[in-house]
């Protein structure tokens, strides 16, 4: 049975001002609508370039369920493709991530494509003459995605022909971006450490709009947080606080600490928590770091740059970044009940590897399958998962905070526990689900 | 009879069958969720180290599953006992299945002993019950009569696949 599909209308109504129907989180329907409307509409984020450093590297991912390639071409630029041969279909790639030197060959029927997609050869070509080869889609390659930005390292990636160009997309939101890659004294991030998998089996809106949610951490990881805190304090006094104390106690802060650090709201769903100060303020200095970024930058601007404590900015509609530790989540789309998370740290170049320790022991200790912290997590979104089921009620609650003339409202900045921006994310929803429809 | 969880050793130095006691011990500690005296088994400068990369060598500056001092893993243990531990509501179980540990060295100067130890872990919670294969690697030494683990390595042969909750102790 359909309900949604072609009907623009439809599904607006799930959207309300203060509340979204259960079917954006449980309707495959829904999520289908998603895979062909809104992550073609939207600006995705594919990996960055430090992935594929050499001509020939390339890596695959997908932009919503699409599998796609990112490649260095020849020329030195990247490129994102479709990673599809164009004769039978066949993943063109074994491995995620490799060389493939001066072209790609297809492992089925070996058609070869230039870096670029541009189709290279096909064996027993004479068999295509008189045939109309030419005018076919085969004939054209591995398509490419078309509209590619590589902003500072990050690219980014629009299927579709329509919707918004880069700058309108990201607009503002681009400052949290530059934030992250100037902790660098000269201003290069590099991916580094390996990337933490974790299977979900709940709706990836969840995980998106959990990394705005301020008013859940010292509930749902008392737990682990709570027992940290518990734990730490019967250390002997005058002992050195571990770093991994320092990363997750925080977690543990009052209200008010999350109510005072605000929340940033700009166009299209883009938003960052941590407006004053956030759980990554009161980390121990590296030794080092900050002489490097005073040659760099100079003392100001060095401390301007370090003194930005964002703590999860998202960048619609899947991925978070957080700055001040260098690290990135994507949130990987597979069905409406089950999403695959990857974790992904930065090394700033130039800059003392301590950092990078801190920022591989924060992913660790928060992020993986085998975190305490992420269970806490996990356990709330598979709760509710399944708990949008019942028929009580088929409506989410989105109210907190709630003020009729936000709509409209870019770049200001609200209450910590506002949930302003995951009402904003799911008007930023609406608007690229049924752009064009 | 309630198995001891620490056994003193006989001589000053281990015998290779009280090292293989010692790591099948372990295991079943974890397996009867007897975590107060699992921590026990371990050394105060101990680490618990679960690489994410195969063959990995660097548990610093590459990321892993798990890399956990003393204390990170006794506040594990402290969650599992807690009211609001609801990833643990209800508690998970689990069960090893290990090949016989091979003693790998052995240098009573340095006093130094290595084990390694094939092994099935399932670990279950509600409807789901999900295999693992891995190689454990315990590198033991001798404290006040007692064998003490220095290092436990737990290589997972999927280290680098995408999992769900792993809520236990391999």
């Amino acid at each position: 049975m359909t309900r949604y599909a072609g009907n623009a209308a439809a599904l607006r109504a799930l959207v309300r001002d203060q509340e979204v129907h259960r079917d954006v989180y449980v309707s495959e329907e829904v999520f289908q609508l998603e895979m062909e409307h809104m992550f073609p509409n939207s600006w995705v984020y594919v990996g960055h370039d430090s992935q594929v450093p050499n001509a020939g590297d390339y890596y695959g991912t997908t932009i919503g369920t699409q599998p796609i390639l990112l490649v260095r071409h020849t020329d030195g630029t990247v490129k994102v493709l479709h990673n599809r041969c164009p004769h039978k279909g066949t993943r063109i790639t074994s491995e995620t991530c490799g060389n493939t030197g001066k072209f790609f060959r297809c492992p089925y029927h070996a058609w070869s494509f230039k870096t670029d997609g541009s189709l290279l050869a096909i064996p027993l070509k004479k068999g295509y003459e008189n045939t109309g080869f030419e005018q076919s889609h085969a004939a054209t390659g591995m398509a490419p995605v078309r509209h590619i930005r590589n902003y500072r390292g990050f690219v980014f990636a629009k299927i579709n022909d329509g919707g918004l160009d880069f700058e309108e997309f990201f607009g503002e939101s681009l400052s949290s971006f530059d934030n992250m890659i100037d902790r660098s004294p000269v201003g290069q991030l590099k991916v580094a450490g390996g990337v933490l998998r974790y299977m979900h089996n709940c709706n990836w809106k969840m995980l998106v709009e959990n990394q705005t949610d301020t008013c859940h951490p010292m509930v749902a990881h008392e737990s682990s947080a709570g027992t940290v805190v518990e734990v730490w304090k019967k250390a002997p006094p005058g002992t050195k606080k571990p770093m991994a104390v320092e990363i997750i106690a925080p977690f543990m802060s009052p209200y008010e600490f999350f109510e005072n650090m605000g929340i940033r709201i700009w166009d299209n769903g883009h938003g960052h928590t941590g407006v004053h100060h956030s759980i990554h303020s009161d980390y121990s200095a590296i030794p080092g770091y900050f002489e490097k970024m005073t040659a760099a930058y100079g003392e100001e601007r060095a401390k301007a740059i370090l003194g930005e404590n964002r703590h999860n900015t998202v960048y619609f509609p899947n991925i978070m970044i957080k700055g001040p530790i260098q690290l990135l989540r994507h949130f990987k789309p597979i069905a409406a009940n089950k999403t695959l998370v990857e974790s992904w740290t930065f090394q700033l170049v130039d800059a003392p590897d301590m950092l990078l320790e801190r920022t591989l022991m924060y992913n660790r200790l928060i992020n993986a399958p085998t975190s305490i912290v992420g269970h806490d997590d996990l356990e709330m979104y598979e709760r509710a998962q399944e708990g949008l089921h019942s028929n009580a009620n088929e409506w989410v609650n989105l109210q907190r905070l709630y003020s009729p003339d936000e709509a409209g409202q870019t770049n200001v900045a609200v209450n910590g526990t506002s949930e302003w921006p995951m009402r904003h994310q799911f008007r930023a929803w609406t608007k690229f689900m049924t752009m064009g429809m | 009879m309630t198995m001891v969880a620490e056994a003193p050793l006989k001589n000053a130095v281990p015998t290779d069958q009280e090292l293989i006691d010692f790591v099948v011990r372990e295991a079943r500690l974890i397996d009867q969720q007897r975590f107060d005296e699992w921590l026990d088994l371990y050394a105060d400068d101990a680490f618990y180290w679960m690489p994410l990369e195969w063959n990995q060598t660097d548990p610093r500056l590459t990321c892993s599953l798990m890399y956990e001092d003393k204390l990170l893993l006794s506040i594990r243990v402290e969650r599992l006992k807690g009211a609001r531990t609801f990833s643990q509501k209800p508690k998970s179980r689990c069960h090893h299945v290990l090949q016989t540990p091979q003693v790998d060295s052995r240098d009573a100067a340095a006093n130094s002993y290595v084990t390694w130890t094939p092994m099935h872990y399932v670990e279950t919670r509600l409807e789901e019950q999900t295999l693992y294969a891995a190689w454990a690697t315990h590198h033991l030494s001798v404290e006040n009569g007692k064998l003490k683990i220095k290092l436990k390595r737990v290589d997972l042969i999927n280290c680098d696949a995408a999992f769900g909750n792993i809520q236990l102790f391999m």
